[in-house]
């Protein structure tokens, strides 16, 4: 699995539940830490370059540029009731923000069925996939910007 | 409970109000205010249905069962929803007896409440309601949610017969339709209804090789029925400009309502039979995932 040490660290303690129900309790811990962009870096109406694409929720990502070369995600996802887009966004910024961005941009989306389980439809399990995707691409965006 | 028809919620409408809109059949809708009353009444049994499979553990009503649409009604291996063996089952988890009205709620404007409320009738339920609103309408009320599962004594329902033919289409009804020119209402959004995207604005591609929609379908899109602010149904004088007037429709008319997989187009069947009152409305749950991938079926852009 491609992705960063922190980020692999967060799954292995998905991982080490089998039950279903103590893994949607642990992503609904993450949703309940999530803390939508601040307001000095973007305001709604958010940009639609700033969108995930195939993402039902709504979901926005901005990246603020660190002075250490890295990227921290900031999100905003405008559905109330979006709480699998909060929780994989928390998920997120936990995992990969401020890491290198080698590991950030080797990132594989597959994981949100690690922590969602199989059962999701196909038509979320795509929507947040894409958020891992486009957190991925930022991070290459970055990475090619700086000649690396 | 009796209800007191001069009793207001704040934020809340009443059962009067929802009375005062105009419907065929008022008595298959419930406001937030009349579940908020009847958390207690053991002949009432809450069910949410969401499409976000967090939301349920997140906190309900309290009370509230969850009766999911992939894990619970849906049959694991071939595309169908489950046989009368493994629904009898689920009612006897839930511990649900004849005797109990049924109360669904949910997220997305109750679309998938609406989806559980017609998979339930397919077995011949019939004392089941929707809470107007759903479940953000409820949450924007400040109501009372819970983390707390309830725990209800097994039930014993006796058995049921899943009835395919009454509200439900096949493809062969619908072949049926087109021939005898009978109404289609497509309730897919217009840009898959032109097959210039073959599906849901932001949701993945579902696998259709074609694009475009059943030949002589009209396009009414489900949230139309829908006010955007607070989720609960338009009220009939609406609801008729967009099915009667636009769709050139009339209640004694037989209808089959399709989307992509069947679940949009429950909710606008529930508008369709229990809100306007037409006594033959199927839902065509094969819906475009199955037209647009058959073979030899005619297609219209």
């Amino acid at each position: 699995m491609g992705g960063t040490v922190r980020l692999e660290e967060i799954l292995s303690v998905f991982r080490s539940f089998d039950d279903v129900g103590a893994r949607s309790d642990l992503l609904i811990e993450f949703a309940e830490r999530f803390r939508p962009v601040p307001e000095s870096m973007a305001k709604p109406p958010y940009s639609s370059e700033h969108r995930v694409p195939g993402c039902e929720s709504e979901v926005y990502i901005f990246p603020e540029h660190l002075a250490d070369g890295t990227i921290k995600f900031h999100f905003a996802v405008e559905n109330p009731q979006g709480i699998s887009a909060k929780g994989l966004a928390v998920v997120l910024d936990e995992g990969v923000s401020g890491e290198p961005l080698g590991e950030v941009s080797q990132l594989e989306a597959d994981f949100v069925y690690e922590i969602f389980g199989r059962g999701l439809s196909m038509g979320k399990g795509r929507g947040l996939m894409g958020m891992v995707n486009m957190v991925r691409s930022l991070a290459r965006d970055k990475m090619q910007s700086i000649g690396r | 409970m009796a209800i007191d028809p001069n009793r207001h919620f704040e934020g809340g409408m009443t059962d009067t109000e929802i009375a005062s809109r105009g419907y065929a059949h008022p008595e298959y809708l419930v406001s937030t205010a009349w579940v908020a009353e009847h958390l207690n009444d053991p002949t009432v049994r809450i069910i949410e249905s969401n499409e976000d499979t967090l939301l349920y553990r997140s906190g309900h009503l309290p009370g509230a069962v969850e009766v999911d649409w992939i894990r619970d009604l849906n049959d694991p291996l071939r595309r169908d929803y489950i046989d009368e063996k493994h629904f009898g089952a689920l009612l006897n988890s839930l511990g649900i007896t004849p005797e109990m009205t049924l109360v669904f709620y949910g997220d997305k404007n109750n679309w998938w409440a609406c989806y559980a409320f017609w998979v339930f009738s397919l077995f011949g339920l019939t004392k089941l309601r929707v809470m107007d609103g759903g479940r953000l309408k409820w949450e924007r009320e400040g109501r009372i949610l819970t983390k707390e599962t309830p725990k209800f004594t097994a039930s014993h329902y006796p058995a049921l017969t899943r009835d395919d033919k009454t509200i439900r289409a096949f493809r062969d009804d619908v072949l049926t339709q087109i021939s005898q020119r009978l109404p289609l209402v497509d309730v897919r959004t217009p840009e898959e209804f032109s097959g210039e995207r073959l599906h849901m604005e932001n949701y993945p591609n579902e696998g259709a090789l074609r694009g475009g929609h059943i030949p002589g379908a009209k396009n009414v899109p489900w949230a139309k029925a829908v006010s955007p602010d607070d989720g609960t149904f338009k009220p009939a004088s609406e609801l008729e400009k967009l099915y009667l007037d636009h769709c050139g429709m009339k209640p004694s008319d037989h209808v089959i309502a399709y989307c992509r997989i069947g679940e949009r187009s429950s909710l606008t069947w529930f508008v369709l039979r229990y809100l306007l009152g037409f006594s033959h409305v199927r839902n065509y749950d094969g819906s475009w995932t199955e037209w647009g991938n058959s073979v030899g079926v005619p297609v219209e852009r």
